[in-house]
């Protein structure tokens, strides 16, 4: 069951580009797209690579049709939807579902706790 | 198996280097025991290219052999020791040192010596010659002490030496004998023009002189008499008046020599002992010594290949060169004289610009015999080609030389060559060699020239060598593509041009109007990058926002650990006690560690992104400004302290380096520019080293362009000499605005420059004579920039929209618990991952 809990307003997201929040101890990177069909994604903002808590400053946009983040420390590229990592896919980082309610931005509790799982 | 034979070669400089390593290369590698003698206490170096030791060059650099050369192929070098005789009936080899080889095969590559005309006085204090680093060294030391300098010699290397004394900083001067300048290689015209032109850069020439005599000089060290009653004080004289063959070994063994010098050589480059050879500028062939590299090195092979059994000719050489003499273009091809019988001459002179060119054809006007340009030797690959692989020549040849008013190229494309014709001369590479490295798998120039050593020698043929690549690879089906992502099918500098002309102000416009999908980390930021030098809007605009990489979008530098480091401007690196005590404060208050950068600033690390805009606010109110250490624009302007404190200075160089910092501050440029002012020659800001660098002469300033220090270094380019500062600061308007419009993305202007069609001669017909028609529109743009610079970060901390996202959490005010720092030498540092464990164990403790 998708339990959703408001992180912030519409107005703290910045367009086509991320802001990062505390949820429940985890940092997430949200990205919001407004022009594009999927308007909004939510993903750890850890960079494997780099060891750091920075993938919410990376530029996004997508590569073959996949949308994707691209680490400002190294470059890798994430897909935002799947969390794996286009250079090197046996590395995945934790994707969250996310949505858009009344002006508040939301993420799902459930999918904190068996995170991992693609949100496809 | 048989026991090895013994080659000795003596001498170990261009062409006895060159020897070895073809020697090395073949299997007869497998049947010689190698021994070399070198009496230069350095093994072989470029003397080519030597006057470049004094704009920086290392005897290192100079090296021509690789590392472990010598140890890799067994061949044992006697370094600083010279073979003193030869004794013929034992086949033995004997050393100053005392060393005694016995040899079966022995290999003569000498060189020569510089000639020092018999004048009294000639060996005077401080009379030097110019051929190895040793003189160099010799030349540097005097200088020191010198102000002026004369080279008695105007030929080519005569020249080579007066740019050397230019360099250090003398007064120059140089006497010839003949009546003109490099008498051998150019016509009485073509003389006349070089002289112009070297006289404009502040040398003294005087022709048809005769030294009578070296004496005590009243203002200088010496004095030197002319035959006609003149006189020319000058410090150091330089001999440059041509060399002579080393043949003493030679002449005591009893080899023949040549009435004048020279050992006599057949076309297999042995000497009258079937056992010995002998090559480069101690050879004698054919009653002619060759006096350059490319012959030498053709004399070399033929050796390997005589040694192999294997059919070799040396049948004479092609003397044409091609060099730049203080910046001068000179080129002279085959019979530059026209003394061929029925030879006809079409000339063109250009007294404004200065340019001179000669063509020499055949009586039929079918071929071209030789050539001579000076001021502008674009045309010479072109016109080498039709010379040395006898192309007919167009009906009407003149227009070779004429300039090209409208778009028609009249140049030689690549595919007019066959296979056969040689494209480097330098290491005999012809065209069909260069297509079988493509089709081996040669992509880029780079490769090409590891493969081939095309290119690699004097680079005279790089522009050419380019265009077979070129050619060749289109054929091949390679259409190299050149757009910029998946989202736009243009490069960048197309992008640049819609942007302009369409006057699109935002990366939504230029997508929805010119690409597709979203965009991504490549064309975002160049698109952000172009919009911002063309419009100069702020780049945390909501419309650029999204576009920038994480420097600009927090307009400081992202460290390792995701904290940011902050840099200040410190114009031209001058900074008062107070300010420098501000910035102290600001690091000591926020725990900053505080390192001096190379482009004499401070940086300040280990800022999070929420002290960003209070670290500015406080750096702000204490005067400083952003120093756009984050972006793709121009960092520094480097400068010497100049003629305001130095002895040695000439001009202000701190107060021209903060006027230019201040100028052209917030440019945003397809990746950053790095620019350094010397207030004299000595060069203590290494100019040459930077995207623009401006040294400070007598005569004006000089400007050099395109340099690079980092990964792959570049010397910069003299691109214009004795200017004043409002033709110097118009000419970086342009030059900058240039490469602004049409450099690829992240391309610095040292590589910008290596793939310019037409070089450094091109830019200069762009940006000096306006070929284009662009430089009002130039200026133009640059004066745009100009008036609407701010400083980001004034505006940022003035805007609360701007400001929202220098916070770690949207929805906390939290720090980030991953950045954790230790302390070293009384400083912080991020912590690494063993002390990070250890901190997390003890906090849970």
């Amino acid at each position: 069951m998708a339990k959703w809990i408001d992180v912030c307003s519409v107005d703290d997201l910045q367009p086509d580009s991320g802001v990062c929040a505390l949820f429940e101890g985890e940092q997430v990177a949200i990205f919001w797209m407004p022009e594009a069909d999927v308007k909004v994604y939510a993903v750890g903002n850890y960079d494997p690579f780099g060891k750091a808590n920075v993938l919410s400053r990376g530029i996004i946009g997508d590569i073959g049709g996949q949308p994707v983040v691209s680490s400002p420390l190294y470059k890798q590229h994430y897909n935002l939807q799947t969390g794996v990592c286009l250079e090197d896919e046996s590395v995945k980082i934790p994707v969250y579902a996310i949505r858009i309610e009344n002006g508040s931005v939301q993420l799902d509790l459930s999918s904190l706790s068996h995170h991992q799982e693609p949100a496809l | 198996m048989s026991e090895k034979q013994t080659l000795v070669v003596i001498g170990n400089g261009m062409v006895g280097q060159h020897f070895l390593a073809n020697l090395v290369d073949s299997p007869l590698k497998e049947q010689y025991e190698i021994i070399t003698f070198c009496e230069e206490p350095r093994a072989a170096y470029d003397r080519v290219h030597l006057s470049s030791f004094f704009t920086g060059t290392t005897a290192q650099e100079l090296s021509l052999v690789e590392d472990g050369f010598f140890e890799r192929h067994g061949i044992t070098l006697h370094l600083g020791d010279k073979a003193a005789s030869i004794d013929r009936t034992a086949k033995t080899v004997t050393s100053a040192k005392g060393v005694s080889i016995a040899y079966d095969k022995l290999v003569l590559a000498t060189g020569s010596y510089p000639f020092v005309p018999p004048v009294p006085g000639h060996d005077r204090p401080q009379c030097l010659v110019y051929r190895t680093i040793e003189d160099l060294e010799a030349m540097a030391a005097a200088a020191k002490t010198g102000k002026v300098g004369t080279v008695v010699g105007g030929g080519l290397l005569g020249l080579e030496a007066a740019k050397a004394l230019m360099d250090l900083g003398l007064k120059t001067h140089v006497v010839e004998f003949a009546p003109r300048l490099m008498a051998v290689q150019l016509d009485d015209a073509g003389g006349e023009m070089l002289r112009r032109k070297i006289e404009n850069l502040g040398v003294t020439v005087h022709t048809g002189k005769n030294t009578s005599i070296i004496t005590d000089g009243e203002h200088c060290v010496n004095k030197m008499c002319f035959a006609d009653g003149e006189e020319l004080e000058t410090d150091i004289v330089l001999f440059s008046a041509g060399i002579r063959p080393r043949d003493e070994l030679a002449r005591t063994c009893g080899l023949e020599v040549g009435q004048r010098g020279g050992i006599v050589i057949d076309n297999q480059c042995r000497t009258s002992d079937p056992s010995i050879y002998a090559i480069g500028e101690c050879a004698l062939w054919n009653g002619m010594i060759y006096g350059l590299v490319a012959p030498g090195y053709t004399m070399a092979r033929t050796v390997v290949a005589d040694l192999k059994g294997g059919y070799a000719n040396f049948t004479g050489a092609d003397m044409s060169t091609k060099l730049k003499l203080m910046g001068v273009d000179v080129a002279s091809i085959g019979d530059a004289h026209a003394k061929t019988q029925g030879a006809m001459v079409y000339s063109y002179q250009n007294g404004d610009s200065e340019v001179y060119k000669r063509l020499v054809v055949s009586e039929d006007k079918k071929f071209l015999l030789g050539a001579v340009l000076v001021g502008d030797a674009s045309g010479y690959g072109t016109l080498l080609q039709y010379c040395l692989n006898y192309i007919e020549l167009p009906e009407n040849p003149d227009a070779l030389i004429l300039p090209h008013r409208s778009d028609e190229s009249v140049g030689l494309g690549p595919d007019a060559l066959s296979a056969s014709a040689q494209i480097c001369s330098c290491f005999d590479v012809t065209k069909g060699a260069i297509c079988s490295a493509i089709e081996n798998g040669c992509m880029t120039m780079g490769e090409l020239k590891a493969e081939t050593k095309a290119a690699t020698g004097c680079g005279g043929c790089s522009a050419l060598l380019k265009s077979v690549l070129d050619s060749e690879l289109s054929k091949q089906g390679f259409a190299v593509n050149t757009d910029i992502c998946e989202h736009f099918a243009y490069t960048r500098q197309d992008l640049f041009n819609l942007v302009r002309v369409e006057e699109i102000k935002t990366f939504a416009d230029l997508l929805h109007t010119h690409g597709k999908g979203l965009g991504c980390e490549i064309c975002k930021p160049a698109v952000g990058n172009i919009l911002a030098s063309q419009w100069n809007e702020h780049i945390l605009e909501t419309d650029h926002l999204g576009l920038q990489d994480t420097n600009d979008t927090y307009l400081a530098n992202m460290q390792k650990d995701g904290t940011y480091s902050v840099v200040p401007r410190i114009t031209g690196g001058e900074i008062s006690p107070d300010m420098l005590i501000a910035l102290g404060q600001v690091g000591k208050k926020y725990k900053l560690y505080t390192k001096i950068t190379g482009g004499q600033r401070v940086d300040l690390f280990g800022a999070r992104v929420d002290q960003l805009p209070h670290i500015w606010k406080e750096l702000i109110d204490a005067g400083f400004e952003s120093g756009h250490a984050y972006g793709k624009s121009l960092r520094t302007v480097k400068s010497c302290v100049g003629s305001t404190w130095c002895r040695y200075g000439v001009d202000d160089s701190v107060g021209l380096a903060i006027e230019l910092e201040n100028r052209y501050k917030g440019l945003r440029s397809p990746h950053k520019i790095k620019f350094a002012v010397s207030g004299c020659t000595r060069e203590c800001a290494e100019a040459q080293s930077k995207d623009v660098g401006i040294i400070a002469t007598e005569n004006g300033w000089n400007l050099y362009v395109c340099g690079n220090g980092g990964m792959k270094p570049r010397h910069a380019d003299l691109f214009a000499t004795g200017l004043d500062k409002p033709t110097l600061i118009k000419t970086i308007d342009r030059f900058l605005s240039f490469y602004v419009r049409t450099a690829d993305r992240l391309q610095r202007t040292s590589v910008w420059m290596e793939n310019m069609e037409g070089g450094l001669d091109y830019l200069k017909s762009v940006i000096v004579d306006d070929k284009l028609g662009l430089c009002e529109q130039l200026e133009q743009q640059m004066q745009y920039v100009i008036d609407t610079y701010q400083c980001e970060w004034k505006t940022a901390i003035e805007d609360e929209a701007k400001l929202k996202r220098f916070r770690h959490f949207i929805n906390s005010d939290q720090p980030d618990d991953n950045i954790v720092f230790v302390e070293e030498r009384g400083q912080i540092r991020p912590a690494d991952s063993d002390e990070r464990k250890h901190f997390k164990l003890m906090e849970i403790a």
